[in-house]
């Protein structure tokens, strides 16, 4: 066991260096594959610097400028206001709404996913085959089939328009299992655990206060998945939500876009909607460029291991 | 090891503890799970075997609604229509994400690291804003694809009509999930060791064989997990062709993508056992596809082994 322990840590330690971006000695950047390459790159980055240009515009200025340059009135401030202000700021309140459902579901699936993950890592038990079985057939189960009976369900429970009905859905993540699994064999020594046992601890004091502890990391990485998902649902607090006061901005932005179509070309709100809709990409675009070795990480667990 | 010298009682209580414990700490997922998401699978199973009565309730009908959706034209063309769309799109996207992946990781890229950053970073936005920011780009009122074409002398082209709908929600697909997929394959590839390239390039292989013979096969599971998550998330689509329905009301229908289907069917029309047959059958040609998929590429592995 120490032996792997080990090994792991000299593979962990030399692959940073091992080599500069992937090239090999005597090999340089090739300007050809750079300049398709950031061509590419230029198709995924002009669409978001249109909406940041489109949002600093009122709507005279959607209709009679260039989308990718200024209009002659920088109206971003105007336009932030009027956003926080019509329907009584309902805005605002749809931001935090957003951030209770994500940060409930994205803290209450990574506990649930890493203490199941752990169990399944580190224990052997009767039916640990068939349960890892059923948790990764779920996987497989497109989310959006259960939204309608899980909308009946929790409409006999008198749950629906309720926060209960985001959060509880939310908290499973099959998939979450899957990568604690991973991430729990690969970074909690056994030895460690018999370790722990010998000198006395409990098996859930070894948890909290050690393997908690070393899995750190991919808690943080299950944490951001779920915190994301939640972030970007729209199918299920569709269904689920009928007070405005309780929509996320998934919901409450495309009732706003709704209502500006519905208004016709004349109506004042187009500027509203891109307003609305860039920020509420700006917090979850900061976190990814601030925590993206998460990312990395957890999506390179799923996919080598396999 | 250490348990072998200790009396056969001490050994069988401690091994029951662990059980316990491992079981403890698998109980809240498994609550949560068989809540949210068995319970549900198995209420939609049963709904979709019962009809609303205009008089009396709800009277068991076996199988008739999946026999009325699998004659009824709005669901087949549905499913049709999504069939084609993970024909098209998602062996371009996964094309594209593996020649960004395999470009990035050869090195020779000037900028690789902000490149790669660019091509992850829609995947950031949420779906809803996503498609909003499109339904914008691709507009006639002040889209920056007509103002370009009218500026050059063409006609603007209609890109929300019925017959490019289709194309134009592919884009946004692709524009969303490409980065995703580049970065599963990217890290995937980042795991190959050095030594098989430094052992080919010996043998004098170009850069384009060590990527077809070496890296792509190396990659294999990670390209299959890109495969099936592709897969379950084309079937499924949703909040592109709901939003979309705003601005082109005619081009999407009602019953563009099943799950579009079952929505309106559930909330329109208040048929809610049609809905859950026309969801759990969903579901069904999903793991169907899914199964396929994973079968076909083993035997391809097999075949290829001898």
């Amino acid at each position: 066991m120490t032996a792997v322990a080990e090994r792991k840590v000299v593979r962990g330690a030399t692959r940073p260096s091992r080599r500069r971006e992937g090239m090999a000695p005597g090999e340089r950047g090739s300007t050809v594959l750079t300049v398709l390459i950031w061509l590419c790159a230029a198709y995924f980055v002009l669409p978001l610097v249109w909406l940041a240009i489109a949002s600093t515009k009122d709507n005279t200025g959607l209709f009679t400028s260039f989308g990718f340059w200024f209009a002659g009135d920088f109206k971003l401030f105007d336009n932030l206001a009027t956003l926080f202000s019509t329907r009584n700021g309902v805005f605002g309140l749809w931001g935090l709404n957003t951030i209770l459902y994500s940060v409930c579901s994205g803290v209450g699936a990574a506990l649930l996913s890493t203490a199941a993950g752990y169990a399944f890592a580190k224990y052997d038990f009767p039916g640990k085959r068939l349960w890892f079985a059923v948790v990764l057939g779920a996987i497989m189960i497109p989310t959006t089939a259960l939204a309608i009976p899980t909308y009946l369900l929790f409409a006999n429970a008198g749950l629906t328009n309720t926060v209960w009905a985001i959060i509880l859905p939310s908290l499973v993540s099959p998939f979450g299992v899957y990568l604690m699994r991973v991430f729990a064999e690969e970074s909690i020594p056994d030895s460690l655990i018999e370790a722990a046992r010998i000198d006395g601890a409990g098996e859930f004091r070894i948890f909290a206060q050690i393997s908690m502890r070393l899995l750190g990391p991919g808690i943080v990485t299950v944490l951001l998945f779920a915190l994301v998902e939640t972030w970007n649902n729209y199918f299920l607090p569709l269904i689920m939500l009928s007070d405005p006061g309780l929509f996320p901005l998934t919901v409450g932005l495309a009732q706003l876009q709704a209502a500006s179509e519905a208004g016709g070309g004349a109506s004042a709100q187009f500027s509203t909607v891109i307003t609305g809709s860039m920020v509420s990409i700006v917090p979850l675009v900061i976190a990814f460029l601030y925590l993206q070795r998460y990312w990395q990480s957890g999506l390179s667990t799923g996919s080598v291991k396999e | 090891m250490t348990t072998a010298s200790l009396p056969r009682r001490r050994r069988s209580t401690d091994q029951r503890r662990k059980h316990v414990a491992a079981y403890a700490f698998l109980l809240p997922f498994l609550l949560v799970f068989f809540a949210m998401l068995v319970v549900p699978l198995f209420y939609s199973g049963y709904l979709s075997l019962f009809r609303a009565q205009l008089v009396g309730g709800t009277a068991f009908v076996g199988l008739d609604n999946y026999a009325r959706a699998l004659s009824d034209p709005r669901f087949l063309e549905g499913v049709g229509r999504m069939a084609l769309f993970l024909v098209v799109q998602v062996p371009v996207m996964l094309g594209l994400a593996l020649l960004f992946a395999l470009a990035l990781d050869s090195g020779r890229v000037r900028g690789g690291k902000f490149a790669r950053l660019a091509i992850f970073i829609p995947y950031a936005v949420p779906g809803v804003v996503t498609t909003l920011m499109w339904g914008y780009l691709y507009g006639r009122n002040f889209g920056p694809i007509s103002q370009f074409f009218e500026a050059i002398g063409l006609g603007a082209p209609n890109l929300l009509s019925s017959d490019t709908i289709l194309g134009s929600i592919m884009n946004i697909v692709t524009w969303q999930y490409i980065g995703y997929n580049m970065v599963i394959m990217y890290s995937a590839l980042r795991a190959i060791p050095q030594e098989l390239y430094e052992a080919a390039r010996i043998d004098g292989a170009g850069q384009v064989r060590i990527a077809w013979s070496i890296k792509i096969p190396g990659i294999r599971s990670a390209i299959l997990l890109t495969i099936i998550f592709s897969i379950i998330g084309s079937f499924q689509l949703f909040s592109e062709p709901k939003l979309l329905y705003e601005i082109a009301p005619n081009a999407i229908g009602t019953s563009f993508s099943p799950n579009l289907y079952a929505y309106n069917l559930a909330f329109t029309n208040q048929d809610l056992n049609y809905a859950a047959a026309i969801a759990f059958l969903l579901g069904f040609v999903i793991m169907i596809v899914s199964y396929v998929v994973q079968l076909s590429t083993n035997r391809r592995e097999r075949g290829g082994a001898r």
